[in-house]
């Protein structure tokens, strides 16, 4: 015991306090929550038995080791696995307590309240205006579409640079603007939860920044699930942080497993688990 | 398969219910589109081959045709395939070298622009009608030097082939990679040498490829001949120097008779033609199934 | 007593001959192919211009309209206008035709099927397009004249014959109409087999960036496929009608031949090129042929503003989607 608390005395990590405290467990409301998940690229298992629940209006991190499944999980909230041949998924994920996997759920409607911003910046060949107003119009919520876009674009922290130029592409924007335009993009169409595969690994830092303000900002409208495999970026925005990693199987199988769950100050001051502690420390990963 | 509608906070149905029927609409009709399409390739490629099937027989390749003639005596057409044989022959002769010398010139030797324009000119070319290189060779040629022949025939089938040989020569040397070029000339071995010792080599088997796809393409091409090489007596003959039957235009006019007898040798000259084609189609691919793992392999 | 000198470099032949001959001989070889490849679209050109000089000399560009051909000796008299007709109607029908079955088929390989189906179809398209055209003149003259014939023809005729476009039936099935449907029949595959490696390329996380925001995937191709797709379908679409239009032999032996316009889709009639087809042996007189070669001359122009156009929309599309990919700051 006083070994861990020696090392923990001189956190590696340092958690920046200037986000506000979670409220108390017992007050925090269920988004998700995830029961006994495995799943399954043919015949390989990307993450197996996962338990987890995520509540809402809060950042909710997932980090861990390259391989460790944490995009698979993560895409299986809003039923993007589907688009890929050969997957397959057990357990349950219950959604404000629905459940969204079965083969009766129809995806459109899941993806509808659980939006996604990707890893690379992947923006519509449309006009600025388009990128952000095509989802609205598509999805019925044609009114006071000048006034949605202009919401989402200020939302996203663009409104100001992109105010002038709504007809120019979206394609002539910076790499940072454009990931700001996709997000826009997701919260136009007001979804509950907003899902982030690594948004800002293909990002310069200030570009990272913006768009780690950005949650801090919306939290309190949205819920974020965010993937990073950056820890410094986990301690800073996310209020509860889940570690995966890779664990071996029998007959030489390896597949990603949930670690530890909990508020992300205990994860990267006081961890659990050891394999917890020296991914954080840094010793591995 | 009935859709659940997610209930509960935040849940938004919208017009969910409209947009999932407009869906399906579409779904349905880009399958139906794709049926009837099916249907009628199916149905064209069933009739020629069943009716190609029974018509067949070992007279058509070995006995030659009998003109005018009101008898059941056995006939064929020898003399067309004979010419066939001999005209794509000289003309995958003509066409073959000078499509890899042009691709050669293009991938290994010349400037962004001139590969650009000598690239429009070659497009272009693909797209002159058949016909107009019909006439194209019957001006040439035919008109003041001395009548049709089968060389001639084959001169205007080559010009269909190259622009299609050059280019499937073209993308197969730019596939072979720059490291191997730099390896050879680095040990002091001039371009030429390179060229013909190491890239060309390398390439063959794409280059062979796109001969048989060519050839494939070229064996059932009439227009072109109509003009060069169409004035052919009913006797087998393999001198290209005097015009040639060719099965497609052999065909062609069959199929314009009235008699029945004559309709059952096109059906049957099609089917050869038909399983000739195919045949050689498969034997492309396969070419360059084993050609791709053969540079994997190594 | 040798010794190596070593303040002295190393003596090797660098200047010399710096040219080898090798180098020279193949470059100049392959450099006059490619000189002949290119200079044969315009020896093609001007030697079909000059075949047709007699005819061009007598009528002039009046040629191109004028409804008559008349190779009687005493009374001859030729014009372009009936084909030109002919080539036009039967063209564009064909790509009406043929266009959404394309598009449909190209979206269902490429979006819809199932694993198992998806081999098997592209490989029946493939084969069709192999199909020589003279073999599916022979089956339009003896399968599919006669059944449009007494199918739809007859039928439509008699439902709504007061329509011009649908007079009497043809004899024997051979009109233009059953040019249309063989036409349509031979760009099918061209025009699909380019529609669906289209669709194919369109980079899959814009698909997946539509469909992450809840919609249905008739709205994502709607969206995101079709409009990024936009400019290649079109090239496609032209390369058809290019292809429509210079089809002389499959045309000519199911068209059946006919001089004058007439309005209705039941008539016989000719194009530029089954004109020139069918007339090839029965020409005699040097007026007739120049007239033969003027068709062609016409024939040439569209065909080659067919493919220009088709290959400049390519190479902007290739530009503007160049753009796309490398867009990032």
């Amino acid at each position: 015991m006083s070994t861990i608390q020696e090392t923990m005395s001189e956190p590696s990590i340092k958690v920046e306090t200037r986000r506000q405290p979670m409220p108390p467990r017992d007050r925090l409301e269920t988004v998700f929550d995830v029961k006994d998940l495995d799943a399954i690229y043919g015949k390989k298992a990307a993450v197996k038995g996962v338990d987890m629940e995520i509540y809402k209006n809060l950042v909710t991190a997932i980090i861990g080791p390259s391989g460790c499944g944490k995009s698979t999980y993560i895409r299986c909230f809003n039923r993007m696995n589907d688009l890929i041949p050969g997957f397959r998924q057990t357990g349950t994920i219950r959604y404000h307590g629905q459940d969204i996997c079965g083969t009766t759920v129809d995806p459109v409607a899941v993806r509808r309240n659980i939006g996604m911003v990707f890893q690379r910046p992947n923006p519509f060949p449309k006009s600025i205006y388009d990128n952000v107003a095509w989802g609205c119009r598509v999805l019925g919520m044609k009114n006071n579409l000048d006034e949605r876009v202009e919401r989402a674009l200020t939302q996203a922290a663009l409104w100001d640079e992109v105010k002038d130029r709504l007809k120019a592409s979206g394609l002539s924007l910076s790499g940072g603007q454009q990931q700001r335009l996709c997000i826009a993009r997701a919260i136009a169409v007001e979804p509950d939860v907003v899902l982030m595969d690594e948004p800002a690994s293909a990002l310069d830092p200030i570009a990272t920044q913006a768009i780690e303000q950005l949650m801090h900002e919306l939290k309190s409208q949205y819920t974020f699930v965010i993937v990073t495999h950056n820890m410094q970026q986990a301690a800073r925005v996310a209020d509860m942080t889940a570690f995966f990693s890779i664990s071996r199987g029998g007959e030489g199988e390896r597949y990603g497993e949930l670690i530890e769950y909990d508020a992300t100050e205990k994860i990267f001051t006081a961890p659990s688990d050891k394999r917890t502690e020296d991914y954080v420390t840094g010793r591995f990963g | 398969m009935s859709a659940h509608d997610l209930a509960g906070p935040a849940m938004r149905i919208d017009r969910l219910p409209r947009r999932r029927a407009v869906n399906r609409l579409m779904e349905l009709i880009a399958w139906l589109a794709a049926l009837i399409a099916i249907a009628i390739l199916g149905f064209v490629v069933y009739s020629v081959a069943r009716r190609g099937w029974s018509e067949l027989n070992l007279n058509l390749i070995t006995k030659p045709p009998i003109p005018f003639s009101f008898t059941n005596a056995p006939q064929g057409l020898s003399n067309a395939f004979a010419g066939t044989l001999v005209i794509v022959g000289i003309a995958t002769l003509m066409a073959l070298p000078v499509g890899i010398l042009v691709a050669i010139y293009l991938n290994e030797f010349a400037p962004a622009s001139i590969r650009n324009a000598v690239g429009i000119a070659l497009d272009v070319l693909a797209g002159v009608p058949a016909i107009v290189i019909g006439i194209f060779v019957y001006g040439l040629l035919v008109v003041g030097g001395g009548g049709q022949s089968g060389i001639k025939g084959a001169f205007a089938l080559a010009c269909l082939m190259l622009p299609f040989v050059a280019r499937t020569t073209i993308e197969v040397l730019a596939l072979v990679p720059n490291s191997l070029r730099e390896a050879s000339l680095g040990l002091g071995i001039p371009q030429w040498r390179t060229t013909l010792s190491i890239v060309l080599p390398r390439a063959i088997g794409g280059i062979l490829t796109g001969t048989v796809l060519a050839v494939a393409r070229v064996a059932g091409e009439t227009a072109p001949l109509l003009f060069t090489s169409s004035l052919v007596g009913p006797q087998t003959s393999w001198n290209p120097t005097h015009a040639l039957q060719t099965v497609p235009l052999a065909i062609f006019e069959l199929s314009e008779s009235p008699d029945p007898k004559d309709h059952a040798r096109a059906w049957a000259a099609a089917f050869v033609l038909l399983v000739f084609i195919l045949v050689a189609s498969l034997t492309a691919r396969w070419l360059a199934m084993r050609n791709a793992r053969k540079i994997a392999g190594r | 007593m040798a010794s190596v000198d070593v303040t002295q470099p190393a003596r090797r032949p660098f200047s010399g001959r710096r040219v080898h001959l090798g180098d020279v001989l193949l470059q100049g070889v392959a450099g006059l192919a490619a000189a002949g490849a290119s200079a044969l679209v315009l020896l093609i050109a001007w030697k079909v211009v000059d075949g047709a000089r007699p005819s061009i000399s007598k009528y002039g560009i009046s040629f191109v309209w004028h409804v008559v051909w008349n190779p009687v000796v005493g009374r001859e008299a030729y014009g372009a206008g009936s084909f030109l007709f002919g080539t036009v109607i039967t063209s564009f029908f064909a790509l009406l035709l043929a266009t959404p079955l394309a598009i449909g088929i190209a979206l269902f390989l490429s979006e819809l099927a199932p694993n198992w189906i998806k081999a098997p179809v592209t490989a029946l398209v493939e084969m069709l397009a192999a199909v020589p055209s003279v073999v599916i003149g022979l089956w339009g003259i003896l399968v599919l004249g006669p059944a449009l014939r007494s199918h739809i023809e007859t039928w439509l005729h008699s439902g709504l014959g007061w329509i011009p476009l649908f007079g009497a039936p043809s004899a024997a099935g051979a009109s233009l109409f059953t040019a249309i449907v063989v036409l349509a029949i031979m760009i099918l595959p061209i025009v699909s087999s380019i529609s669906r490696e289209l669709f194919l390329g369109v980079p899959h996380e814009l698909k997946e960036g539509a469909l992450a925001l809840g919609t249905t995937r008739w709205e994502m191709v709607r969206g995101v496929v079709f409009p990024y797709a936009r400019g290649g379908i079109a090239a496609a679409l032209i390369l058809g009608l290019g292809r429509a239009m210079g089809e002389a032999i499959a045309v000519t032996q199911v068209i059946g031949g006919g001089v004058f316009i007439h309005w209705s889709l039941f008539s016989q009639g000719d194009t530029l090129a089954s004109k020139i087809a069918a007339e090839y042996q029965g020409a005699t007189s040097n007026l007739d042929i120049a007239s033969l070669i003027y068709l062609g001359v016409i024939l040439l122009a569209l065909s080659l503003l067919a493919n220009l156009t088709a290959q400049w929309i390519v190479r902007s599309v290739a530009r503007q989607h160049g753009v796309t990919r490398g867009g990032h700051a």
